[in-house]
């Protein structure tokens, strides 16, 4: 092997006086980065093959392990950084496309952390949480603008129940229903091990929530979790049949992914065992490949004909949802499915997650979900058609707070996947393409993906949508809101800091400072 | 914000003078800061009942020039003159205030042939609202007008000479504004149409049922919370056709908890309620009187965080913020009182 | 009785059962102490068995009929008629082994240091619940009354 000019990203410190020579670490590393001496009786360590994953660290019972960032002073330069050098030396050595996984961690402005909410005083009582009612529950889907009724008797009298005099002629469109206003995003059997999968349908089941099997199809043993499931038809196909769509709550066009808009995937052959295999239905071994288009999709009209072929096949029962990556152009394009016949908008912003992505599309595509949330809510309100759809965002949602900024911006709902993927044991090491998680989840090595208990990694799910939504009560409770109807599309209750004018007018919220 | 509100509905449409609803208002100042009061009357201008009456405050001659040119266009102008009013020390700094009888133009009705003369209407009111050019449109109803400023309620009555006036349904409010500045077109009441209310309250989910109300091509312009009520009951009742007592159900929706309770049948109709009005819900602390000149219609938020009490005696319906405001001009008996409760409007309707 | 049960779709084979198992039996039950001054001559009472992907860690069961019981020649090796809890009096033991080879599971096994005696899991009587059962990350080792048969 020629010389490699890389040198390690991280460094593994062992304290001496606190190993024990247990050799749990080298046991827990998939990457090799640990291994027994059994000549000197001695475990070892090498660096450059660290991840960071924190496997090792986490599961010493001594905590005899620091993984830190390798320190090798190239010559100080704000052009040309230590991560910029390594990725040529990579690319010099190996002629090919950068790989990563999860989303992008370039230091952009995060415009979360630019928006302040509002709370009530004096003039309005906030409201205890702990004493009064606070409601987040959610419908998605696509709301008429308006009812109409079949008046049965006239005169009302308060007191009789209104069923008596008045009987709704119009018909709802099917809607889901969520408990809170958080569902899990589409990670696909293939990208995440099976435990993976079982976790987050337990949980969306406790919670009143749903999950998304991503395009990778649904294992059969799943399909006791329907009533929870999106599942998604993506350029693929992968796994989809009479079956797969009957037993889902609702059915996601998957058109792009924020972390890699307009990019398709490749799931490599070694991944596709019989149980993959099985369920996305294509032979063992074979790499399955997603189109970056789907090559029955070559404009709006055709993605309207696949809308109106699933709501064909579900028999008008089951909401469709299609999800885009948020693009320069994407309150047109909201605009677009909406009329197509859409009835959940799903969008994905920059800092998406991904199980495999080239770096430079993740890196530099797409848009802030925060602008992209504004920007598809007022377009669909200055088209009088807001009301059609339900909008989900997703990309990169971190904690509550994140959750309510993008309701009162004008979601419906956010998808949470890197959340609910740290919420298990996940670390960002950004493997996830290696098919290496030390935590079980991005993996299929039955060795691996034993570690990744699924009662284990549901009570945690669980416990993480639980919290954010007794924050998220907090925080309306605080505004003087109980129902978060009256939260959803508030921008009146937020204020931007320290953003540009222009961001500011995109967001159509007011600058802090300025009042009512 | 603190205020105070009253309505009074003569059922058997009987009218009566302005000076009863000063009296009532007028006992509750301690809830005021007279930074805006006014009124609203119902069956006020029988002489003139098929027209639609604007009142319009402008800032200054030249927009009224412009502002009566743009009704010139649009409608008939049967009468316009300015509003009787009379010196009262304390009201200062009043703007032109007119009033107009007017109805619309075949030829616009034929232009606008998808629109009812009331959209029509609407869309003038919006449209002079709209421009803020110093030139509001505060009532536009049939035989109602509406009567406000900056000062205490009873000082405005006064001003604009509201005991010479007789109707059958009055609404008044007294100001106590925190959140947004008391000028003469922020007073309450607020109409459009036919409708008129007033609110004590803020409402917490102003910022939604604004951007609500204006994919329905309402302008939200007066710098007020309290306005979007107005257009959701204009919206809800004129627009949409439905019942006051759902419209009702719709602002107030009951707790998904109670509805989780309901027989099925009522069950699924709140839940398509609040599926498809979940915008239109009004949160925040909140007691508002509604009219549309067939009834008067009292209701209080969700949770019941601001005071209404209701009384009947003989044909006559009242709502105020507080008892002493109705006893102030009605001898009341035992048991003619009630608080409504919460999720319950109270209602007095004609006939 | 309450018995140790393992889930072996959820043992990783991160062997922290072993460890905990050691330091618990331990004189100082610190653990770097135990490995560091202790350790040749601490015998873990648990083993886990592994294949490939597959693992589970097993420890005495505590038989009903317990084959240990009726082949020692000393009664060190007793079970209690009351709490079903097969037990091994050291002092008692002479280290034949004779329980070691009857032993269907293979979790008796010789204590390295002492040479003559055996030793095997006690369900960590004097702690309450087995060390090994707290320390599995993955709760792939689970504490429970036993299920009837």
């Amino acid at each position: 092997m020629k010389k490699s000019l890389l040198f390690p990203d991280f460094t593994v410190i062992r304290d001496p006086d606190k190993c024990i020579q247990c050799e749990v670490c080298v046991r827990q590393c998939a990457f090799d980065a640990h291994s027994f001496d059994k000549a000197a009786n001695k475990v070892e360590t090498d660096a450059s093959k660290c991840v960071s994953c924190l496997r090792c660290a986490t599961m010493c019972p001594t905590g005899a392990l620091t993984v830190s960032e390798y320190q090798q002073n190239i010559r100080k330069n704000k052009n040309w950084t230590d991560k910029q050098i390594k990725e040529l030396y990579k690319q010099a050595e190996t002629g090919g496309i950068l790989l990563t996984g999860m989303g992008t961690d370039k230091d952009y402005k995060i415009i979360w952390d630019h928006i302040l909410l509002d709370a009530a005083q004096v003039t309005n009582p906030s409201i205890d949480p702990l004493r009064e009612p606070m409601e987040l529950r959610t419908y998605l889907g696509s709301k008429p603008d308006k009812i109409q009724l079949k008046i049965k008797n006239e005169k009302l009298k308060i007191e009789k129940p209104l069923s008596t005099f008045y009987s709704p002629l119009t018909k709802l469109p099917p809607q889901l229903k969520l408990e809170t206003p958080i569902l899990f995003s589409a990670m696909s059997y293939g990208a995440i091990s099976l435990n993976t999968m079982r976790a987050l349908a337990r949980a969306s089941d406790e919670c009143g929530i749903f999950y998304n099997t991503g395009e990778g199809g649904l294992p059969k043993e799943l399909y006791k979790y329907g009533k929870n499931t999106i599942v998604q038809v993506a350029s693929g196909r992968f796994g989809v049949d009479p079956d797969y769509l009957d037993v889902a709550a609702a059915v996601e066009i998957k058109v792009g992914q924020g972390a890699k808009p307009g990019i398709g995937g490749h799931l490599p052959g070694e991944k596709v065992t019989d149980e993959i295999s099985q369920t996305r239905m294509i032979p063992t071994g074979t790499d399955a490949l997603s189109p970056a288009p789907h090559h029955d999709i070559y404009s709006i009209e055709d993605l309207s004909q696949l809308i109106y072929s699933i709501k064909e096949a579900t028999e008008y029962k089951k909401p469709i949802s299609v999800k885009v990556a948020a693009v320069h152009n994407i309150a047109a394009i909201a605009s677009g499915i909406v009329r197509a016949g859409a009835d959940i908008v799903a969008i994905d912003g920059l800092r998406g997650g991904t199980g495999a992505a080239p770096t430079r599309i993740r890196d530099n595509v797409g848009i802030p979900i925060e602008l992209a949330i504004a920007a598809v809510d007022s377009r669909l309100r200055g088209e009088g058609i807001r009301n059609r759809a339900s909008i989900i965002a997703a990309g990169g949602f971190r904690n509550s707070a994140d959750v309510v900024k993008a309701i009162a911006l004008g979601a419906d709902a956010v998808y949470i996947g890197t959340a609910a993927l740290v919420a298990m044991g996940c670390h960002l090491c950004q493997k996830c393409y290696t098919g290496k998680c030390n935590w079980g989840i991005a993996t299929q090595d039955p060795y691996l993906v034993k570690r990744l208990n699924p009662e284990i990694a549901s009570r945690r799910l669980v416990n993480l949508i639980k919290a954010w939504s007794h924050e998220i009560k907090e925080i309306m409770g605080g505004m003087g809101i109980n129902a978060v109807e009256s939260l959803r599309g508030n921008r009146l209750r937020l204020r931007g800091f320290d953003l540009h004018e222009n961001e500011l007018k995109i967001l159509d919220i007011k600058p802090a400072g300025e009042s009512m | 914000m603190g205020c105070s509100i009253a309505g009074i509905i003569d059922e058997k449409g009987n009218r009566f003078s302005g000076e009863k609803i000063i009296c009532a208002i007028k006992k509750m100042y301690l809830r005021a800061n007279g930074l805006g009061g006014g009124f609203a009357g119902y069956g006020i201008y029988p002489g003139n009942k098929d027209d639609f009456c604007f009142h319009i405050i402008y800032n200054d001659e030249p927009v009224q020039k412009n502002t009566e040119n743009y009704l010139k266009h649009d409608f008939e102008i049967v009468k316009g003159e300015p509003i009787p009013t009379r010196t009262v020390k304390s009201i200062v700094n009043r703007p032109l205030l007119w009033r107009y009888f007017l109805h619309v133009k075949d030829e616009i009705k034929k232009q606008f042939y998808e629109m009812t003369e009331e959209d029509i209407v609407m869309r003038s009111v919006m449209k002079i609202n709209g421009a803020q050019t110093g030139a509001y449109v505060i009532s536009s109803g049939k035989n109602m007008g509406i009567f406000k400023g900056v000062g205490y309620a009873a000082d405005i009555g006064e001003f604009y000479k509201l005991e010479e006036y007789s109707g059958y349904c009055w609404l008044a409010h007294d100001r106590f504004p925190t959140n947004t500045p008391g000028w003469w077109g922020g007073a309450h009441p607020f109409g459009l149409l036919n409708f008129s209310i007033v609110h004590n309250g803020e409402i917490s989910s102003y910022g939604i049922n604004k951007r609500y109300l204006e994919e329905f091509g309402y302008q939200l312009t007066l710098h007020t919370d309290s306005e979007a009520i107005l257009y959701l009951f204009d919206l809800l009742l004129r627009k949409h056709k439905l019942p006051m007592s759902l419209a009702h159900k719709i602002l107030c929706p009951p707790l998904w908890s109670e509805i989780e309770k309901m027989p099925a049948d009522e069950k699924k109709f709140y839940e398509t309620l609040r599926i498809i009005y979940g915008s239109a819900l009004i949160n925040g602390p909140s007691a508002i009187i509604v009219s549309d000149g067939k009834r008067m219609f009292g209701f209080t938020d969700r949770i019941k965080l601001r005071p209404l009490v209701a009384a009947r005696n003989g044909s006559k319906f009242y709502l105020a913020s507080e008892e002493c405001a109705i006893q102030e001009v009605c001898p009341l008996k035992k048991g003619d009182v009630f608080f409504p409760k919460v999720g319950e409007p109270a209602i007095g309707s004609l006939g | 009785m309450k018995k140790i049960y393992f889930k072996e779709e959820y043992c990783m084979a991160c062997r922290l059962c072993e460890i905990a198992c050691l330091v618990a039996h331990s004189k100082s039950k610190k653990i770097i102490k135990a490995y560091k001054e202790e350790f040749p001559g601490l015998t873990p009472r648990l083993i886990i068995e592994q294949k490939g992907s597959l693992s589970f860690a097993i420890q005495c069961r505590h038989c009903k009929d317990a084959p240990c019981v009726e082949a020692c020649i000393t009664g060190a090796m007793k079970r209690d008629k009351k709490t079903g809890v097969v037990s091994h009096d050291k002092e008692k033991c002479i280290g034949c082994w004779m329980c070691v080879m009857s032993c269907p599971f293979g979790v008796i096994l010789m204590d390295i240091k002492e040479k003559k005696v055996a030793t095997k899991c006690d369900l960590c009587a004097d702690v309450g619940s087995p060390a090994c059962v707290d320390a599995c990350p993955n709760e792939a080792l689970v504490y429970k009354e036993s299920e009837k048969v």
